[in-house]
């Protein structure tokens, strides 16, 4: 009856559509990291910045850049950066130091998460070294100085005067498991 | 249970309905399953008012009198869910199920087993999720948005129930939604095109198309949700690389589509009592199709205006404030439409035309108060507050809810050849209608006075108007045990209805004896005169 | 139940015959508030409500003259119209003009809020649950100024124990305090779940993601005493941890900011004497019940699973070592925050005594504030 061959056929639409839109659902993950990535829309820093070429330092501008640090939950280690401020020129590399301390008696690992505001900034500020890229394991009351090394990009509009960077540690001791060495 | 009366002969294969429980369990016709989703949904929206008034009673004055903020967070939590996907969604299905049938002329729903286990699904997934009360660390409390890392990292052992019951109650809607499609295109009468359907069988197609393009979305975030929970990913967790803001916007783009699926059916009920009561043809039904497309399409793309605070860049929350106010058109076309088949018509003013009417004056105060909160800098002080509690219930409670109402009134006396008591539907109103401003009006002003939602206790500035919030709130909650009384009255009585009911009552439908037949349309309709378009 | 009628008993009379001056029904609107943003804010807010009211009295207007005229008991007969090209064209266009009215004091306003530039002030606002940290950002870390802001409004009053302060729900132990007609800075983050910073006097909105940070500013331009409340669900306690802002003159702020300062020194003097028993149980008591009786009760006991009870079990009776440590670094998986970032060594070694010593626990042990720095310090 062609009724039934009809409603068969509109049935099946309607199933790719669900299965389709589930999908969409989780296709949406990785939209929003690269939607996220390529407008720095959400604060967040790309990942190890490889320089191309040798920028042009704009010596005629300074922006202020801030560093933050803070804890996520329960993770109980010390972890401030060495420096509040600096007052740099786009274009020219930067090194400064985060200070981070394993308080506690047993090892664990730990994950720095960044996040840029202005959001704008974010696809402007260029790591070419960063505790960030990996998780860092450290002993019993062990103790690291860690650096970052960063460039803002000489394009940086003129409106942006001041770009705050703040890192959160996270206990990934878990989840990533203990280096043995 | 209707006692529908065996209107045919024996034929030799057809018996009237099976006697006894067995009936109901297994049921594959239309009536009869549109009569369990209308008796289901009315005991979830019994259940969820019993919540809603556990908490309007601890909110009838400052301090904590009667429930803790952990039971509290929960009470709030469960209101929504239940009202949400227990009572409304539930309650247009069951409306779907009867009337569509009945109203493109066809026999009974194109995939009717289908249509059983839709139904049957949601008992179990209620059960399931109304027992996480009992469980240890109680029951899911983190608002109906569930926003995560509230819902992953720090949610009660039952959010895994939690997610099993919205997955249930996802496929339940799918399967329903893809049975009323199928219906639709496949099974109308010869003669009924599109554009005679009766706009009650356009807004569900339409919001049948919605649920099937966004229940698989929100099965993909408590996927997902799962996932973080029990298996290690870091979707919504920023240690794992994730953002609690990618929640946000996957549960929203499934969540405003989802607030238009409870809206557009009511918008058809309305449609169809206006018209009939008015003794007047609907004004401009085919910008009343275009218009409920629109607004369908224009649901799809204004998902962040329910995250204007989270920090989205300028250039977003502009485009979102822009395309969320665009939606104010259509609907307002619709809003004109209603009134202007009212005009110069010849009303009288039974009980389901009271409840329509309320509910275009009550709806359009709700959607007014959604558009101020579009106005991105004015949200910064509505969002999170009262004031947006006070519009979705104006737009749910008024909206949807008396739509539902008055659908129950309006066809009840099809579904059981009896008219319902008319002095009483007439007190169950005004009753209703006072109630509902006495409860939900106040909360504009708290909420612009600074009040936040979700707080179990509250600053002395707000003592007052919550005070008689809540005064209306119970006033409005043992009203419904009116209606109860009316319906069960009816199925058991009354003045006997004729065929037509009404008598400015166009459609199929109404072409039919009251009560209708077990079996309708088992052949198609001679003549599309009566049908309405 | 007969507690519960005693209770509306009491408030009913106190309501009926009342004198206390809970009846304020001038709740109604929001506020202008204290910048030229929330001014601006406002004024949005009013026009827009003044549209909407145009609006619905013409249509509700329309409404009701047609139910008391075309009613079918006045003998009326019905119309036959059911469209009507240029009046729904009408009807189209002319919303979408109201629209773009809106539109365009919606848009400037906007824009001017996501404006940043130059701060003269940076306060770092983190989110806990259920309580804010401020830091104040400074170019030399040792002129930071760093402070826990929590609930201080008794128990006994949200208990109905007794009578409710006039800022009740709204009343911090440590408030937030800055320069009037400075450009300040608030750069927004969260510990645990999502929490959102809200001042309505400062039209101050931006939700605190963890592993995020965001920003927001406020120009104040009258001294006054601000309160907000956090404005997004963040658990059992979401209602009990609001925002005060004290904006001061400039000198007044200078002479907070060297007050904070000596404090903070002072702190780390107390941190090296000998404390007695009885100075660190006054001490606990007093850290106990602002920032730990949320979760385990006044009275220890607790709200079990989540929060265990510390009345004669578990890590209050237990060793030493293991009460300091859970203390200090929290328990992963749990609520147990690590108290370690949040109090000073004093505050920790005196909650610690409190709690093994309160309840009938009586271990009669104690732990000093110079040994908790140590451990807290480095080795």
């Amino acid at each position: 009856m062609s009724g039934k061959t009809e409603a068969s056929k509109t049935i099946r639409q309607l199933i790719f559509v669900v299965v389709g839109m589930f999908g969409f659902g989780f296709a949406m993950v990785p939209l929003y990291d690269v939607l996220c990535d390529v407008t720095g829309f959400n604060g967040k820093t790309a990942g190890k910045y490889t320089a191309k070429e040798v920028q042009d330092v704009r010596e005629d501008r300074l922006v202020t850049i801030q560093f933050l640090a803070s804890n996520n939950a329960n993770m109980p280690w010390e972890f401030r950066p060495k420096v509040r401020t600096m007052k740099v020129h786009p274009g020219k590399l930067n090194t400064v130091e985060f200070y981070a301390r394993n308080i506690t008696g047993e090892t664990m690992v730990a994950q720095a998460v960044p996040s840029v505001t202005p959001f704008h900034a974010a696809e402007f500020l260029h790591k070419t070294e960063c505790f960030c890229f990996e998780q860092q394991q450290l002993e019993a009351r062990e103790d690291l100085d860690m650096p970052l090394r960063f460039i803002i990009d000489s394009q940086i509009p003129e409106a942006v005067k001041t770009v705050t960077l703040s890192y959160t540690l996270y206990d990934v001791t878990e989840q990533f498991g203990l280096a043995t060495n | 249970m209707s006692a529908v009366i065996e209107e045919h002969h024996h034929d030799g294969h057809h018996h009237g309905p099976d006697k006894g429980i067995m009936r109901w369990v297994f049921t594959t016709n239309h009536k009869d399953i549109g009569t369990l989703y209308l008796w289901f949904s009315f005991l979830m929206f019994l259940t969820g008012g019993v919540l809603a008034l556990g908490i309007r009673a601890e909110l009838f004055q400052p301090g904590l009198q009667i429930i803790q903020p952990e039971i509290f967070n929960q009470l709030t939590t469960m209101h929504g869910l239940i009202m949400v996907f227990g009572a409304v969604m539930p309650a247009f299905v069951g409306l779907a199920n009867w009337l569509i049938p009945m109203m493109i002329g066809a026999p009974d729903m194109a995939l009717p087993r289908m249509n059983n286990y839709s139904f049957w699904i949601l008992p179990f997934a209620f059960g399931m999720l109304l027992s996480t009360f009992f469980m240890e660390g109680g029951a899911p409390n983190y608002g109906w948005t569930f926003y995560a890392p509230l819902s992953t990292d720090y949610a009660p052992p039952s959010v895994t129930f939690f997610i099993f019951a919205v997955h249930m109650m996802g496929i339940s809607s799918i399967m329903g939604s893809i049975n009323v499609v199928v219906t639709i295109l496949n099974m109308r009468a010869p003669g009924m095109t599109l554009m005679k359907m009766p706009l009650f069988v356009w807004t569900w197609f339409i919001t049948a198309y919605l649920l099937i393009a966004v229940m698989p979305v929100l099965a993909g975030v408590v996927t997902m949700m799962l996932m973080d929970i029990h298996f290690g990913t870091a979707f919504f967790n920023a240690g794992g690389g994730g953002d609690p803001v990618l929640f946000q916007h996957v549960f929203w783009f499934f969540g405003h589509p989802e607030v238009y699926i409870m809206i557009l059916p009511a918008f058809g009920v309305v449609s169809a009592i206006i018209p009939t009561f008015a003794r007047k043809r609907l004004f401009g039904y085919d910008s009343m199709v275009y218009a409920t497309a629109s607004i369908a399409f224009l649901s799809f793309i204004v998902w962040a205006h329910h995250m204007f605070t989270v920090g989205i860049p300028l250039a977003g929350e502009l485009y979102f404030m822009y395309a969320t106010m665009l939606i104010a058109v259509p609907t307002g076309v619709k809003v004109f439409n209603w009134v202007a088949t009212m005009w110069q018509g010849a009303m009288t003013f039974e009980t389901p035309m009271l409840f329509a009417i309320a509910f275009v004056i009550l709806f359009t105060i709700g959607g007014l108060s959604g558009l101020m909160l579009a106005i991105v800098p004015a949200d910064f002080q509505y969002h999170d507050t009262y004031f947006v509690v006070a519009h979705f219930h104006y737009v749910l409670v008024p909206g949807s809810v008396f739509s539902i109402m008055a659908a129950v009134y309006y066809w009840i006396p099809k579904w059981t050849g009896n008219m319902y008591d008319e002095t009483l539907g007439k007190t169950h109103f005004w009753l209703s209608f006072i109630g509902v401003n006495v409860t939900f009006f106040p909360q504009h002003f708290i909420g612009l006075a600074g009040m936040p939602r979700r707080i179990p206790d509250y600053a002395l500035q707000f003592a007052d108007w919550n005070m008689v919030s809540s005064c209306g709130a119970f006033l409005f909650g043992f009203s419904q045990l009116l209606f109860l009384f009316i319906v069960i009255k009816c199925i058991r009585g009354g003045k006997k209805a004729t065929d037509q009911v009404w008598e400015g009552a166009h459609g199929l439908e109404w072409t039919i004896p009251s009560p209708a037949p077990y079996h309708t349309f088992t052949t198609p309709p001679t003549s599309m005169k009566e049908a309405h378009g | 139940m007969n507690r519960v009628m005693q209770m509306w008993q009491a408030g009913l009379s106190l309501l009926l015959c009342s004198n206390v001056a809970l009846a304020d029904w001038s709740a109604l609107n929001m506020r202008q508030g204290v910048t030229e943003i929330s001014q601006r804010v406002y004024d949005l807010h009013m026009l827009i409500f003044y549209i909407c009211c145009a609006i619905g009295v013409l249509v509700f207007g329309v409404m009701i003259i047609s139910m008391l005229m075309h009613r079918k008991s006045l003998g009326v007969t019905p119309a036959t119209f059911h469209e009507d090209t240029r009046v729904e064209v009408a009807w189209t266009v002319i919303p979408i003009i109201i629209l773009l009215v809106m539109a365009v004091p919606a848009t400037s306003t906007l824009r001017d809020m996501y404006e940043s530039s130059d701060s003269d002030l940076d306060i770092e606002v983190r989110g806990y649950q259920w309580k804010w940290q401020y830091t104040y950002l400074n170019e030399d870390p040792a002129e930071e100024i760093q402070f826990m802001s929590a609930l201080k409004t008794p128990r006994n009053e949200i208990q109905n124990l007794e009578a409710k302060g006039e800022h009740y729900l709204l009343d911090v132990d440590n408030p937030l305090v800055i320069p009037i007609n400075k450009r300040v800075r608030f750069l927004v983050t969260s510990q645990d779940t999502i929490h959102s910073f809200w001042v309505p006097d400062f039209a101050v909105k931006r939700d605190a993601i963890p592993g995020f940070i965001h920003e927001s500013w406020a120009v104040v331009e009258e001294p006054g005493v601000y309160r907000g409340q956090c404005a997004e669900l963040c658990g059992k306690d979401h209602g009990f941890m609001p925002i005060v802002v004290h904006a001061v003159e400039q000198a007044d702020y200078d002479l907070w900011i060297a007050e904070k300062q000596a404090e903070a020194k002072e702190v780390f003097n107390t941190v090296g004497k000998t404390w007695s028993k009885d100075e660190l149980m006054v001490k606990g008591e007093e850290v106990y019940l602002q920032h730990c009786a949320a979760c385990h009760q006044p009275n220890g006991q607790g709200i079990p699973p989540a929060f265990p009870s510390l009345v004669g079990q578990g890590i209050a009776v237990g060793p030493m070592s293991g009460h300091i440590d859970i203390l200090l670094n929290g328990q992963a998986g749990t609520a147990m925050q690590a108290f370690g970032q949040q109090l000073n060594p004093a505050e920790i070694a005196a909650v610690i005594t409190y709690e093994r010593n309160a309840w009938g626990n009586d271990m009669n042990d104690m732990v000093q504030p110079k040994e908790i720095n140590t451990m807290m310090a480095s080795e």
